[in-house]
């Protein structure tokens, strides 16, 4: 029996019979069609363990949500502390968490001068969006095909038809959007000058992170500039030391007008998201501070944990620690790329955000499943199936990377025979 | 009315960020090594040779700060220590090759060297840097990277060079976290660090808790005891020479070192001449009014008054209560006897030297085993005297590890006045509780991987003329096969360190023969 004080259940069969009777049938089923029959139970580090007990690699982290790996020790004491003292606390009033917590999060950006709270990714895009629309009064927004900002009624319309067609959310009229890495195309859709804001992942997470052609990123800012567009970099996914540095837009020489992040800004514990601004982009804060209230929205409690993580993040140790990883994994995947060129083509790599390509439309199914079956969980790209998530945490050690690589080593033939099979079936 | 009203104290209890970072420097470490671990010995070796050079360049400043910090010691002796670690240390294992596999064809057997790996490092308050700068090089040595944990006392000046020390390194090819240095330092933090299972061996220098602790750690480690060394003068040797031999020593940066002379035993029919040696060389010999007031001083309840640790005989005559001419380097306190009744007769670590004197050598011996006995137990004990067959028998009698003859303990034993290797850990052996005797030196960081044939002589042991050996460094040459034992002399150092190598050792033996002067 699974007692967990509060409830239990029998077996890991009646969790997930529960979970489709209770809670998201389509969900529940697509893993189990998928070969993946996981239902994460303890937590630790950068390890996950099934109901069953089997421990599992973590390298989805949820984007980075676990950039730290679960549970990180210091995190935890750092929430207990802060719920000693207080709670989410009353979003109309200041109060001594977000103000420290915008300060640490502003300068952490040069050109930065407001952080305005929500609680996830998508209310973060929210925000930019609707500040860019009272900036500029413009209504229009540009993003990238594939690109993903959140599932929220601006930010959706941003994204994939797959997750706005659905609930009749798209809003061709007022949301354009561009092949990525194509200049001339962003230049056609903004030349009417009358676009509010340009939205783009600095690197394009759920598209598979197709890395930005040599200048693209600084071209696009350049052509906001030109045609009186704010330029939004979405770092959820590329923020907060995974590219090697704090925000990815650094790394590439931008200074974007607005910047969001989120997921791992939590630590994995505690929501928080934040939209940060430059003065030019603050106005609404003056004119009507309360324009875009969020009662959860830079709750005391996420932004103290939120505080800690950036405070961790800029520690020398950790950003060395970055760079281990990330040479270590570009070294280790391209002798493994060697040894096994017929289904893995191709490595996008910056800092430790990658994507792993194979040679099958659905490849990265496959060697996600693979993976899964070696003990180590990576998700595929729900843009790009070609394509593996492959992100490793910020403080990963030595032994835990070299166990990553052997067990996915070991987990290439099976590999090979999954792909083969789909192959013939296709 | 709410009670924080005027308290600055923080309102949350805000978690222990020190043990999380150090946690972090271990990581960082394991990934240096793994990287490090696959250098070759050119690479190593200029590595060693750059660090040394840094810490020879900054032998004064730490020599400044240590004292500035501490409050412990004499700045032109622990510059001087602190030279000793840096370029001398290098050239002694300059011929000990813990790199290259040997292949012994006769023995069929082939051995390929693995270092440690992350190596936890403490460091007293009395020797912070010369420490420090010794245990970076072994660990430089052994390709292992090395974590220090200052005494907090001298926490600061650890840092600095910790940080200047792992510049140079990577300046030559090192990787980055090869050495490092925990900031904040307290006992529970070093505690929980010296267990963590990332940790291969811990290198213990301290007070005796903190040695058991390491080896209560569940960690392999290397620890070594307390010295209190017993110091025999012979009637038949030189008194004058071997009074300005202890006199040095006692004052040698203030007795810091574990392994300076405790107790002074000489016979009972040379003690005016001894005693007038000892004068002529700027001893002050107490009264016996002195003497108590000393005792009352130094060991209030019978236990080490740590204030005098490191400082000079002068200031310490002062606060025990009784005047002493300026020139004066070390107290001499006579004593009726020896053991737990006479608390001198312990450790002390500042410049006061018990004497006991006896009617035979016989009871001299007896006494130095009394000595040891207490405390000291596998350290070090000296000798001045010409007789081959005493010297034999005072060293077989003694549970120690080393005796030094006819030279300054402090530097004697810690290898810099002698052919003992340079040390500042004085390895004491099951004698002094410890896992090693002997003074500590990088082949105790490195453990092998035996290719053991089966001795048949009818099955034959492969040809490894060509076998490459695993080297994967920054700037590695193509990899060289494993060279054959051989016994060839160690080459020459590389002149690479951008300055001359025979001048500085000619100015540090300079500075020893002065230290040393009347028996080298």
């Amino acid at each position: 029996m699974f007692n967990y004080g509060y409830f239990n259940f029998d077996s890991k069969a009646e969790v997930l019979d529960k979970a489709v009777e209770y809670w998201n049938p389509g969900k529940t089923k697509f893993w189990q069609d998928a070969g993946i029959d996981l239902v994460i139970d303890r937590r630790e580090g950068y390890f996950l363990y099934d109901m069953s007990g089997r421990r599992l690699i973590d390298l989805h982290l949820n984007g980075g949500t676990y950039n730290f790996g679960h549970r990180h020790p210091e995190l935890i004491a750092v929430l207990k502390s802060a719920l000693d003292y207080f709670d989410m606390g009353n979003h109309w009033f200041p109060s001594v968490a977000r103000s420290a917590f915008a300060e640490k999060l502003v300068k952490t950006a040069d050109g930065m001068r407001y952080a305005i709270f929500g609680a996830g990714g998508a209310e973060a895009v929210e925000i930019a969006l609707k500040t860019a629309r009272y900036t500029t009064k413009r209504k229009k927004i540009v993003s990238i095909i594939k690109g993903y900002h959140g599932h929220s009624g601006l930010s959706v319309a941003t994204g994939d038809e797959r997750f706005s067609k659905i609930f009749l959310a798209d809003k061709p009229d007022e949301f354009l959007q561009v092949p990525f890495n194509d200049i001339d195309a962003l230049d056609r859709a903004l030349r009417g000058r009358d676009v509010a804001a340009f939205i783009i992942e600095t690197i394009p997470a759920t598209y598979g992170f197709p890395l930005p052609d040599e200048g693209y990123l600084k071209a696009c800012q350049d052509l906001c500039r030109r045609y009186g567009t704010l330029y939004i970099a979405d770092e959820v996914q590329t923020g907060l030391m995974r590219t090697g540095t704090m925000w990815g837009w650094q790394s590439y020489g931008l200074e974007p007008d607005m910047f969001v992040t989120g997921k791992g800004l939590g630590g994995g514990i505690y929501p928080i998201s934040a939209c940060v601004v430059t003065e030019k982009c603050g106005g609404w804060l003056h004119e009507d501070g309360a324009a875009h209230i969020s009662t959860s929205g830079g709750s005391e409690l996420g932004c103290i944990v939120g505080h800690q993580v950036i405070d961790m993040l800029q520690r020398p140790e950790v950003i060395s620690n970055v760079q281990f990883v990330a040479e270590f994994f570009r070294r280790s995947l391209s002798e493994m790329m060697a040894v096994h060129s017929d289904i893995f083509v191709g490595i996008r790599q910056r800092g430790v955000i990658l994507g792993l390509e194979f040679d099958h439309p659905e490849g990265a199914v496959a060697v996600s499943r693979a993976l899964y079956e070696h003990g180590v969980w990576a998700i595929f790209s729900s843009l790009d199936k070609r394509v593996l998530q492959f992100k490793p945490g910020v403080l990963l050690d030595a032994a835990t990377c070299q166990e990553i690589i052997d067990r996915m080593e070991a987990a290439m033939p099976r590999a090979r025979a999954l792909l083969r099979n789909m192959r013939r079936a296709a | 009315m709410p009670i924080q009203l005027h308290d600055d104290s923080p309102r949350l209890a805000i978690p222990d960020r020190a043990e999380s970072i150090a946690r972090m420097k271990i990581d960082r470490a394991t990934w240096a090594v793994r990287a490090f671990s696959r250098y070759d010995r050119a690479a190593v070796m200029k590595i060693a040779r750059a660090v040394a050079e840094a810490a020879h360049q900054a032998a004064q400043t730490y020599a400044e700060w240590a004292v500035r910090e501490t409050g412990m010691g004499v700045v032109e002796h622990k510059k001087l220590k602190n030279e000793l670690s840096a370029h001398p240390l290098v050239d002694f294992y300059e011929g000990m090759d813990l790199v290259n596999p040997r292949v012994d064809p006769a023995r069929k057997m082939v051995e390929i060297p693995k270092p440690a790996g992350v190596v936890l490092a403490l460091t007293p308050a009395t020797n912070p840097v010369s420490t420090l700068y010794y245990k970076t090089l072994l660990a430089v040595l052994s390709r292992s990277a090395v974590i220090f944990s200052p005494h907090p006392m001298a926490k600061a000046c650890c840092n600095d060079a910790a940080v200047r020390l792992e510049a140079a390194a990577v300046a030559a090819g090192a990787p980055a976290g090869l050495i490092q240095c925990i900031e904040e330092p307290s006992v529970p933090l070093v505690q929980a660090l010296m267990a963590s299972p990332k940790v291969q061996v811990i290198l213990a220098t301290g007070g005796s808790p903190m040695v058991r602790a390491a080896y209560a750690s569940g960690n392999p480690a290397i620890g070594v005891g307390p010295g209190n060394a017993p110091v025999y003068v012979d009637p038949d040797t030189d008194q004058n020479a071997a009074a300005k031999r202890i006199v040095d020593s006692k004052s040698f940066d203030n007795s810091v070192l574990c392994t300076n002379e405790s107790v002074l035993i000489s016979l009972d029919q040379d003690r005016s001449r001894l005693e007038r040696a000892l004068r002529a060389n700027g001893a002050h010999i107490c009264n016996e009014a002195e003497v108590a007031k000393l005792r009352s001083w130094l060991f209030p309840e019978g236990h080490l008054n740590t204030a005098a640790v490191g400082k000079s005989a002068v200031w310490i005559a002062a606060q025990a209560g009784f005047r002493v001419v300026p020139s004066t380097r070390i107290l001499i306190a006579p004593v009726e006897v020896v053991g737990l009744d006479e608390p001198l007769s312990k450790e002390k670590l500042a410049p006061v030297l018990a004497w006991a004197t006896v009617g035979t050598f016989e009871r001299a011996t007896g006494m130095a085993q009394m000595i040891l006995r207490m405390s000291g137990a596998g350290h070090s004990a000296a000798f001045h005297g010409e007789d081959p067959q005493k010297a034999m028998d005072f060293a077989s009698a003694l549970p120690v590890y080393r005796v030094v003859v006819n030279a300054p303990c402090s530097q004697g034993a810690a290898g810099f006045a002698t052919h003992l290797a340079p040390s500042f850990m004085i390895g004491t052996g099951y004698a002094g509780r410890s896992s090693v005797g002997e003074n500590i030196g990088p082949q105790h960081l490195v453990h092998w991987t035996r290719l053991a044939w089966n001795s048949d002589a009818a099955v034959p042991m492969g040809d490894f003329t060509d076998v490459r050996a695993p080297f994967d460094g920054p700037s590695a040459p193509p990899p060289a096969a494993p060279r054959p034992v051989t016994l060839a002399p160690a080459p020459a150092p590389a002149n690479d360190a951008g300055m001359d190598r025979d001048m500085l050792r000619q100015l540090i033996l300079q500075e020893l023969r002065e230290l040393t002067r009347g028996q080298s």
